[in-house]
């Protein structure tokens, strides 16, 4: 009989899987409670290194087209398809859902991936506008992207929250540190290794698995955090105030629904900023 | 050089009571805990007014709150866009008399108040009031909803302008305000008050509570309030956002700002010029968009400074109700005091301060126009946010290198672009970190326009259709 060849569970920052730095794991049991896996339990200096290469990927993600950014996102979409019997086996092992339920989450995360690959070159169409002010002036507001993010995933989903609280960061063009669920951590690692095939530039999306409560306040806190999605947090309060520092945008728990295969445009647009550009117009 | 004759407005066209009490529910309550209101040209008292006690702020939502609920909730978006366009008529009508309160209050040139100020209050109510039975086109699908209560909190740089930016947005989408003119400049807001009247708008539509930050964080802290829209400074911004975190109320921040104004050398130097003593010397710089930093492109740095001083020598600084006046009071002791204290600090760090000779008036509260040149991005002058008519000088050689320069700052409120190369300005304007980019013209205001900041500058937009979703919420 042969052994089966098991997966080391890592962190996924600036397009690499490191151990965490800290060097510690934390267990994960199966919906019986029989032990899984050893997952990476992301420390502080976790953190702080994927805010600096989310930083640095940041302005080349937002420079990309939007053309190129949506076939990206859709790439990412034909990857999780190609793999989604090893996403339903997660899920089913997780949770203990059936197969029929585990297959539907896959299809929403699938789906709201393609959704938000549409959104790339439509947010100013719909969101922007030429302003018609009382002057020779030529003026237009467009939108870009607000910087890096951070965000927490749901704790009660597996996959369909996590790629939920990413497209709507990525889409526009920011780049997000993303901390997964903590009981629910394994399609995480897997998605990592989805988007690592997908073209998607490394330090665009990075994800920690760990315990949300002690990553929150080392990232809400970060002055070089531009926004902070407490989805999944227990200490929302305390983690918005701490953000409060460098004011950063804060998207409350529950504003959006995370289990669809749709998102919301207002959720993008909560991690854009509005510019406008005015210019005379003369001879 | 020719002189000028002085040219002042009458002080007459405004008459202010003695003493004010808060604009609640429609009345005036009896003026209580008064305290003095000057003319800061003058240090002359123009009138007392009631400092805001909980009593009074919590008088004030309810007022706004019933006003919600029984009146303006249920009357349909034409007819609270009418009330609006009254308004806004009502504004032009008395448009000399709130120029005159406004420059008498704030010390502001009169040019400005009557050009500038008053005119975009009656535009900002006359633009919004079109609105209001256009909800559904909002962009959040049908039957978008109002917040309810508002509690708005304004600063002093331009009292009545940043009140209409407040007011008129929320009442046409719905809410009901109450509103807190900053502590030195609340007679406008009280003219407004009377407007409000005038207008016969329902009691307890808009409230004003005059007062300090106190009375503006129980604003903040009340439990019945709904959405919060402040206007001031990022510290400030700090507080609230800190404030009402863990709470469902909305924000709308505009704070602070440290723009760059970048001159290529290929810019019109002559209106380059122009814009960025515009760009630093308009309202004595007083304003959070100002053009603070200014990035000149090395090979016209010595041209550009020569015409900057030049021009800088023709600025008139005086009486603010003086026709001809281009520079007038710094608002208040207080601030004259800040903008002392950094300067001094930039030129202990390095830099060098240059001011054209002009007369300061022995009343009041004076800065002379000035620039500094010889800093280094880490200087106070350059990083800290002075709101005063302070310009600080640095240079760049490439385009790259100033976008690095003009975003390495924790605002991102406004920034400027002076080329007559349009491929270099719209690339500019996609790198810089600026919620506002102006290029080839500056401090350009617009109720069309969107205008709000990145980063440390706050969050949510004021003008346009952004600036109306700040005050709705989707139906669902």
């Amino acid at each position: 009989m042969r052994l089966e060849v098991k997966k080391t569970y890592k962190l996924f920052i600036g397009g690499k899987f490191p151990r965490s730095e800290s060097g510690r794991v934390y267990i994960v049991n199966n919906h019986k409670g029989v032990f899984l896996a050893n997952v990476a339990k992301a420390s502080r200096k976790d953190v702080r290194d994927s805010v600096v290469v989310a930083r640095s990927a940041q302005s080349g993600w937002a420079g990309a087209t939007p053309y190129n950014r949506g076939q990206i996102l859709y790439r990412i979409a034909e990857m999780l398809e190609g793999r989604r019997e090893q996403f339903v086996a997660e899920i089913r092992e997780l949770t203990g859902q059936n197969e029929k339920q585990a297959n539907q989450e896959v299809d929403s995360a699938i789906d709201s991936w393609v959704w938000h690959a549409g959104w790339t070159d439509k947010i100013d169409a719909v969101a922007g506008n030429m302003n018609p002010v009382a002057g020779p002036f030529f003026n237009i507001s467009t939108n870009q992207p607000t910087g890096v993010v951070a965000a927490f995933a749901p704790q009660d989903s597996s996959l369909v929250g996590l790629v939920n609280t990413i497209a709507p960061a990525i889409v526009s063009g920011n780049s997000i540190i993303a901390i997964s669920s903590e009981t629910l951590p394994i399609c995480a690692v897997t998605l990592a290794e989805v988007l690592e095939t997908s073209d998607l530039p490394g330090g665009v999306v990075n994800i920690l698995t760990g315990n949300a409560s002690e990553l929150g306040s080392w990232l809400a806190s970060h002055l070089d955090v531009n926004a902070i999605d407490l989805e999944g947090t227990s200490n929302a309060a305390e983690l918005e105030m701490l953000a409060a520092e460098n004011l950063k945008r804060v998207i409350r728990k529950g504003s959006y629904s995370r289990t669809g295969a749709t998102g919301s445009l207002q959720h993008i647009l909560d991690l854009m900023e509005t510019k406008t550009v005015w210019h005379p117009k003369g001879h | 050089m020719f002189d000028y004759s002085p040219a002042p407005e009458s002080k007459d066209l405004v008459k202010f009571q003695a003493s004010y009490g808060h604009f609640i529910g429609g009345k005036f309550t009896k003026p209580a805990n008064t305290f003095s209101t000057i003319n800061p040209a003058t240090e002359q008292v123009l009138a007392e007014v009631s400092h805001g006690t909980a009593k009074d702020v919590d008088s004030a939502v309810k007022a706004a709150r019933t006003a919600y609920e029984k009146t303006w909730s249920k009357l349909n978006g034409a007819t609270r866009g009418k009330y609006l366009y009254r308004i806004a008529r009502i504004i032009q009508e008395r448009s000399r008399e709130l120029a005159v309160a406004e420059t008498l209050n704030n010390g502001k040139p009169i040019k400005e108040t009557r050009d500038v100020d008053i005119p975009l209050v009656a535009s900002w109510f006359f633009y919004y009031a079109g609105w209001a039975d256009k909800l559904d086109y909002a962009g959040l699908g049908a039957n978008p909803r109002a917040h309810g209560v508002v509690s708005q909190i304004v600063p002093w740089n331009f009292p009545l302008m940043m009140l209409a930016w407040k007011i008129a947005p929320a009442l046409a989408a719905g809410n009901t305000v109450v509103l807190k003119p900053a502590e030195t400049t609340p007679l406008t807001a009280l003219l407004f008050a009377e407007i409000c009247q005038q207008a016969e708008l329902p009691d307890g539509v808009v409230n004003i509570v005059t007062g300090y930050g106190d009375t503006g964080a129980m604003m903040v802290g009340h439990p019945d309030v709904n959405k919060i829209a402040f206007t001031g400074s990022t510290d400030v911004g700090r507080i609230i956002a800190k404030q009402i975190a863990g709470t469902d109320k909305k924000a709308t921040l505009e704070l602070g700002g440290k723009a760059a104004n970048i001159v290529f050398e290929d810019a019109a130097l002559d209106q380059a010029v122009e814009g960025i003593v515009n760009g630093i010397f308009f309202n004595q710089g007083h304003v959070c968009c100002a053009g603070s930093r200014l990035l000149v492109q090395e090979s016209v740095q010595d041209v550009v400074i020569k015409k900057l001083k030049a021009r800088m020598e023709n600025i008139r600084l005086g009486d603010p109700m003086d026709k001809n006046t281009d520079i007038g009071a710094i608002n208040s002791k207080e601030q004259l005091t800040k903008i002392d204290r950094l300067v001094k600090q930039g030129v202990k760090e390095g830099g060098e301060a240059w001011a054209p000779s002009c007369v300061i008036p022995k009343n009041g509260f004076w800065y002379a126009p000035t620039i500094i040149t010889g800093v280094s991005p880490a200087n106070t002058v350059v990083r800290e946010e002075i709101f005063g008519p302070v310009l600080s000088v640095m240079t760049f050689r490439t385009p790259a290198e100033a976008v690095a320069k003009a975003n390495n700052s924790q605002y991102g409120l406004s920034a400027g672009v002076w080329s007559e190369k349009g491929s270099r300005i719209l690339k500019m304007a996609d790198q810089l970190n600026a919620g506002v980019v102006w290029a080839n013209t500056f401090n350009q205001f617009d109720p069309a326009s969107p205008f709000g900041g990145f980063k440390e500058s706050g969050y949510g937009r004021e003008g346009g259709r952004h600036g109306l979703l700040s005050y709705l919420k989707g139906s669902n």
